[in-house]
């Protein structure tokens, strides 16, 4: 086992574990960060999305020894200096969730689609955010709340 | 403002080497075993409130000391508690609300405690639509006779009558001399309140209400977007706890015949128990313990039932009992004599699973004899119930506790998970974390059950409906009864609803899924009456007020109607509209939809939906709202996609890659209408609105289409088939 060195939600973090352990264990387990959630375990649900240099990955088919030099995001280090992100502030204004349980990846996976594209549009929210299962049905607040951050962001995603 | 559990936040480098838990301190471990909600105990032991709860076991009611259900600490912050859970629904949120109304205090200054079998009163569990409609009036009792026992010491520390006491926000005082007040904090200082009425208050009348009626913000929602909110597999008790991952048969009714769990147990900090039936493997980390069973090598025998998703509908009708008629009125011959059109119809419903994203989860600590389980459930305490019974523990011995629950739909009314975490947090003495795969999720879900529905009917040379005889199988009663004129009529219910007890013709669990057996008879009623009404060449709505005189469903049909910009044509029309009603937990629903089809691939988009619901009293309009969204949402899956394959006693579909849940891509713009009911007693929100959604899709496919779908799900394949046979 050698140690894997990342940039955690913006610290240096150093874990020793095998490099082919699962990211989302590795988070949740050892690193206590249980805001990522287990969903499916196939990458077909979204609830484990984390960013990985900015890029949304599903952490339950992640390998840890993948992110060695990275910068990982996750829900815990998107709300910086004691202020929400744009996006968690719309989905609290919309009631954008129910359960709550898919949250976490929905508001990563739509904070990793406004990097790349900041002005996306009712028809790039759909076709991004389509591979993120909501069972509560949350979906027509969703869909509003990440159009209300994108005009909140003006074209910054911070 | 941000919930900061002070975790993660201190030194500038997170290390950590090896296998290591994070330490949990006792206080932030209290904190923890209530959701991060509980205030409670800082100010007041909790013994104080077990006092008030009536012996555990047997059976229970909801106990009369309104102490069980609030608790006013010193601080005058208000500690609501209710044997409850929140799953998504809201009730965190709208059951504060009804606290507050009338104990008259800010629903701000309210904290919930909800579904913690040591804290909360008793409750039978959160279903059905009944925690606003059936809990509702007993909590607000308890805080109506906790307000009138505070008027009473105010009066008294006051010296001033009662009559002349007014409250606000928790401050009582003297209307000819506002500044002579006193706060109820002050009166109870923290103790419970041990004055009670001979003649209970009455509840405040709907129009002095002032925090009923209002869309009070939701109060998980800081949590649950920060990432804060715990679930059960969240939860880690003190000294962290193992993952067990149970070796599964690979079909129901098989049984185990051969094990070798030597190659699991090679694997480094692997345990191995081995219990009766129960085989499982134990490691501190979840992909380990994973890697450790899929090592495990066993053989199983099985004992498959003859059936499989196709010939299921068969084996039920052949099956099923003579059945109980649950409604009927005038006489069929004589309906039979007076139809001029008659028509016969079979309609098939498949099983469905409850897909909840978060998966049955618990975990399980057993300390001093005492066994402690954080479970996803939507019963607490038939669950404690059934841990007393699996370990032979007594009621004092068993505590469950209930976190935020990641949806449940009926599916977490069954926390098998529970019992096995408990099973094994007793076996080894180690905390153990049980979180079902997705694969045992599809597996052990308690299925909606598929159903079959025949129903024979007709109408007059007047286009009247002069005959409805119904036979439902396997889909249960709720919804069954049809709610239009009917001279001459019988409603059939056989083969159960699939809640189990007797012989099950179902070659796996089955159970209650949001709104049980109701979304098979709404499809099959109100594709009926869409068949008559295109016979007698009427508009679909026009036939229906044609044939209705409940002055609810009337309304609720003219507010869609009026929102949805219905212009009468009979179908199929080409419009691609559709419409249905339904009434559910006392609330009256009409769904009218706009769809397109693709008539080369059979793919069905719904445009739009408007929904009006009569619910009588609402407490927490937007909340209502959410809900209604979520059913239709939701109901989108069972009425185009979702469908359990199975083959004997195996399940076919073991993820989302063949279990389709609606995607974003398909969600329609939904409107949804709350239909004013001031005089009618607050009904049900959470299930309601999901029924009528597979019949007013099939309505919308034939007005699109002219072709008439009679078997859930409408995939692409049955629509060509469809489009076929016209």
């Amino acid at each position: 086992m050698r140690p894997v060195s990342f940039t955690l939600n913006g610290k240096p973090t150093r874990v020793t574990v095998d490099e082919k352990r699962v990211l989302l264990w590795v988070l949740r387990d050892q690193l206590g960060l249980t805001g990522t959630k287990f969903g499916c375990g196939q990458a077909v649900c979204g609830a484990c999305t984390v960013l990985v240099d900015n890029e949304a990955v599903r952490s339950c088919i992640t390998s840890i020894g993948d992110v060695q030099g990275k910068q990982v995001l996750t829900i815990e280090g998107l709300a910086r200096d004691g202020r929400l992100h744009p996006i968690q502030d719309a989905f609290v204004t919309h009631a954008a969730f129910q359960c709550g349980y898919c949250t976490p990846g929905m508001i990563l996976g739509a904070y990793a689609m406004l990097l790349k594209n900041p002005k996306a549009r009712r028809a790039d929210i759909l076709k991004e955010m389509d591979g993120h299962l909501c069972r509560c049905g949350a979906h027509q607040r969703i869909v509003q709340a990440v159009e209300t951050a994108a005009a909140a962001m003006k074209g910054s995603a911070r | 403002m941000i919930p900061d559990d002070g975790r993660n936040d201190d030194g500038n480098e997170l290390v950590v080497d090896g296998p290591t838990t994070f330490p949990v301190d006792r206080r932030d471990f209290i904190k923890l075993t209530a959701t991060g909600l509980l205030v409670l105990f800082t100010v007041e032991p909790a013994s104080a409130l077990l006092e008030t709860q009536p012996p555990q076991g047997g059976r229970q009611g909801y106990p009369t000391d309104f102490n069980a259900y609030l608790h006013i600490g010193a601080d005058g912050r208000v500690t609501c508690l209710v044997g409850k859970i929140e799953m998504g629904q809201g009730a965190m949120t709208s059951l504060g609300q009804m606290l507050a109304e009338d104990l008259d205090v800010p629903t701000a200054s309210v904290d919930m405690v909800m579904g913690d079998t040591d804290l909360c009163p008793w409750d039978g569990g959160t279903f059905g639509s009944m925690s606003t409609r059936a809990f509702g009036p007993v909590l607000r009792q308890a805080a109506a006779e906790a307000r009138a026992v505070l008027l009473q010491l105010a009066s008294e520390r006051l010296q001033v009558p009662a009559e002349r006491l007014a409250v606000k926000a928790g401050i009582v005082s003297d209307i000819t001399n506002p500044k002579k007040t006193v706060t109820y904090a002050q009166l109870t200082e923290g103790r419970r309140i041990e004055r009670h009425l001979e003649r209970k208050p009455p509840v405040k009348p709907v129009k002095a209400f002032t925090v009923i009626g209002t869309s009070v913000p939701r109060r998980d929602a800081l949590e649950k977007v920060t990432g804060k909110a715990k679930y059960a597999g969240d939860i880690l008790p003190p000294g962290g706890a193992l993952h067990a991952r149970i070796l599964r048969p690979p079909s129901h009714a098989a049984t185990m015949t051969q094990v070798d769990t030597s190659a699991a147990e090679k694997i480094p900090g692997v345990r191995v128990v081995r219990d009766g039936d129960m085989i499982a493997v134990l490691h501190e980390h979840r992909d380990v313990a994973d890697e450790a069973l899929a090592l495990v090598k066993a053989q199983f025998a099985r004992n498959d039932p003859p059936v499989d998703d196709k010939t299921i509908f068969d084996h039920l009708v052949k099956t099923a009992d003579a059945g109980r008629t649950v409604a009927e009125g005038g006489s069929l011959p004589e309906g039979e004599r007076l139809v001029s059109e008659v028509i016969d119809q079979t309609y098939l419903d498949c099983y469905r699973a409850h897909a909840p994203i978060e998966p049955h989860s618990a975990v399980a600590a057993f300390e001093n004899g005492k066994v402690t389980v954080w479970a996803g459930t939507q019963t607490p305490f038939p669950l404690k119930n059934q841990i007393m019974q699996a370990l032979r523990l007594p009621a004092e011995n068993v505590r469950v506790i209930t976190p935020y629950v990641g949806g449940g739909f009926g599916g977490k009314s069954a926390s098998r998970q529970a019992v096995e975490a408990a099973r094994l947090a007793t076996l080894t003495g180690k905390p153990i974390r049980v979180i079902w795969s997705r694969e045992e999720e599809f597996f052990y879900d308690t299925f909606r059950p598929a159903a079959v529905v025949k129903i024979r009917s007709g109408i007059n040379a007047s286009k009247n409906i002069v005959l409805w005889d119904y036979k439902v199988y396997c889909a249960g009663e709720r919804g069954a009864a049809h709610f239009y004129n009917i001279p001459n009529h019988r409603t059939v219910s056989a083969g159960g609803g699939g809640f189990g007890g007797g012989q099950s013709p179902h070659p796996f669990a089955t159970g209650a899924w949001r709104a049980p057996g109701a979304s098979s008879n709404v499809f099959a009623r109100e594709s009926q009456i869409d068949i008559m009404a295109a016979k007698a060449g009427v508009d679909p709505v026009e036939f229906r007020q044609k044939n209705l005189t409940d002055a609810r469903m009337l309304r609720v049909l003219a507010t869609a109607a009026k929102k949805f910009g219905w212009t009468p044509k009979a179908a199929p029309s080409g419009r691609g509209f559709g419409v249905a009603c339904g009434i559910d937990a006392g609330t009256y629903v009409c769904e009218m939809a706009e769809v397109a089809v693709d008539r080369s691939t059979g793919h069905v988009q719904v445009k739009r939906v408007v929904c009006a619901q009569d619910m009588g009293v609402v407490v927490n309009p937007d909340g209502a709202l959410q809900q209604i969204e979520g059913c239709i949402t939701m109901g989108l899956g069972y009425t185009l996609s979702e469908e359990v394959h199975f083959k004997g006693g195996e399940v076919l579909d073991r993820n989302f890659d063949t279990y389709e849940l609606p995607r974003f891509s398909w969600v329609p713009r939904i409107d949804a209408v709350l239909v004013d009911a001031p005089d009618i007693p607050a009904a049900g929100g959470g299930e309601p609105a999901i029924p009528p959604v597979g019949a007013v899709v099939a309505n919308a496919i034939f007005d699109a289409v002219g072709a008439r779908l009679y078997h859930m799900p409408m995939t692409p394949e049955r629509v060509k088939q469809a489009l076929a046979r016209t």
